[in-house]
């Protein structure tokens, strides 16, 4: 069974179903990424991996069903998400939202992380004891990974970092990202709009539209598929 | 002059016991955005126990702390069994739940221990010390010291330690809690133990002066009301510094403004909340909310 497997994921918010049975899996160490156009359902998969919407269908991760776990029990289990539009503490200090981070955490390499992190976002060191909040755009981005990564998690799930930000600071973003990857060797789902991007970090994709899997296939296959980039991706 | 600093002296006791009151409401309004206004009434409450521990035989202090004790464990069933399923609802449900609860505890008060009043010891020694003219009671220095330590002890609470990170996270922004693993409905049942405890404390160091009644606390969570509005409803800081201005407030004015003397005292808050919420409705140390529509 794959790593995190998903079938006939039914998703939604009150009567309002947005997802309609969705298929599909993410292998342990891959980097896999969903695309879509605006309302195809991207950020509801991502919300109902982590417990946020009304699910039905089977989601299993590490093959522990989390179908309808709470969130902070399956983020227990090592399933890190940056929601869209970041989700940082925005009252809370830089430093506090990295230690939060790692609140699920018991061991004593919380502090060892911190400075890595600090080393991997120099930035965000310098604005260590600054509000979130008043951090740019894309800081709060990289404080937002950050962040999830001082869960050390096995499952990280990125809904469009990409969003809002400059294109200068997207590639930047995106390099860190393989950067990061490499070092902790942690499994990534990301959510995108920016399909040709993402499809150059990703190993595999899906294409999600009106909550449905339109088409899948290796990221280089679909990047190489004229049709399906026409079609889905609007490039 | 020398009555000036007298009254201002027992101003600031009376005060420190509306800002450990305040800071309970203050708390429990951060974190949930609820006005509890059972908040006195729990306080009473503890106060009874308190008092029926030294009824059992068991010295001031002791009985104290095995009030606060059941305080914390009182608070947090309270928020799971009674707050939890309106959490979310119309303002008004949950108003209406705690004027409930607000009723609830005050009958029951009278049903358990009847509602004649009684004495509670005091945890102090009788007695004071002169400082020139200015003559300060042992009472008003313990309860001062009582609400500075508890005060301080929930600052480096929240502010350096886990948990207390974790609180004011859970409170400031609940979903994102949840996805770095916090129980956010844990944390929220901390905090109204948290609260319990303070409204305990605020309990017990006034019933030596006001004597145990299921009515003692009516007009102390009024001042405290009016603490926490002119602190700002969100500010812990506020809380405090709000708590001993009115306290000093309510006594200055009981003593020169004639026709107020100590029967028109109860005015004294009420006036307070009104001139607030026309001038600065965020109150001093609190910050507006921005909504976007």
């Amino acid at each position: 069974m794959s790593f995190l497997s998903v079938e006939g994921l039914v998703a939604g918010y009150g009567p309002a179903r947005v997802l309609h049975g969705i298929d599909f899996a993410v292998e342990q160490g891959q980097t896999v990424v969903i695309l879509g156009a605006n309302g195809a359902g991207k950020t509801t998969t991502l919300r109902a991996l982590t417990g946020m919407t009304k699910n039905s269908g089977a989601v299993t991760f590490d093959g522990v069903d989390i179908t309808t776990a709470k969130t902070d029990a399956i983020v227990r289990m090592g399933v890190a998400h940056v929601p869209q539009g970041r989700g940082t503490f925005a009252d809370q200090t830089v430093d506090e939202n990295l230690r939060l981070g790692a609140y699920t955490r018991r061991d004593a390499e919380v502090r060892a992380d911190l400075a890595r992190m600090y080393d991997l976002f120099p930035r965000l060191h310098e604005r260590r004891t600054q509000d979130a909040g008043s951090l740019s755009g894309g800081e709060q981005q990289m404080l937002a990974i950050a962040r999830a990564i001082m869960l050390q998690p096995r499952l990280l799930l990125l809904d469009e970092p990409s969003l809002g930000l400059a294109p200068i600071i997207v590639k930047e973003l995106f390099r860190t990202l393989v950067e990061l990857k490499e070092i902790s060797g942690v499994t990534v789902l990301l959510v995108e709009q920016n399909a040709n991007l993402a499809l150059e970090i990703a190993d595999h994709a899906y294409v999600l539209e009106a909550g449905e899997i339109a088409t899948s296939g290796p990221a280089a296959a679909i990047q190489a598929d004229e049709g399906v980039r026409r079609a889905y991706l609007g490039y | 002059m020398t009555l000036f600093f007298q009254q201002v002296v027992s101003g600031v006791a009376t005060g420190a016991i509306y800002a450990s009151l305040a800071l309970a409401l203050v708390l429990i309004y951060r974190s949930t955005h609820i006005v509890n206004f059972a908040q006195g009434e729990m306080a009473m409450f503890s106060a009874f126990i308190a008092w029926q521990f030294t009824q059992w035989g068991w010295p001031v202090w002791g009985a104290i702390a095995i009030t606060l004790v059941i305080s914390f464990v009182g608070g947090c069933a309270i928020e799971r069994v009674v707050i939890r399923p309106v959490e979310g609802k119309s303002v008004l449900a949950i108003v209406i739940v705690t004027l409930g609860l607000l009723l609830i505890l005050n009958q029951a008060a009278g049903w358990i221990w009847d509602s004649i009043i009684k004495a509670f010891p005091s945890p102090f020694p009788t007695g004071s010390v002169d400082i020139g003219d200015v003559r300060i009671s042992y009472y008003e220095i313990g309860v001062i010291a009582v609400v500075m330590v508890s005060v301080t002890a929930l600052f480096l609470l929240f502010q350096k330690t886990k948990i207390g990170l974790a609180m004011r996270a859970a409170a400031a922004n609940p979903e994102s809690s949840r996805l770095v693993g916090i129980d956010v409905g844990r944390m929220l049942m901390l905090g109204w133990g948290l609260a319990a405890v303070l409204g305990a404390i605020s309990g017990v160091m006034v019933a030596p002066e006001l004597f145990l009644s299921p009515n003692m606390m009516v007009s102390v969570q009024i001042y405290a009301f009016a603490a926490a509005t002119l602190g700002g409803f969100d500010s812990p800081v506020g809380a405090v510094v709000g708590g001993l201005v009115v306290g000093v407030a309510e006594n200055l004015a009981g003593t020169y403004i004639g026709f107020i003397g100590s029967d028109l005292k109860i005015a004294v808050p009420l006036i307070i909340i009104f001139g607030v919420l026309m001038v600065k409705p965020t109150g001093l140390f609190g910050r507006p909310v921005v909504a976007r529509v």
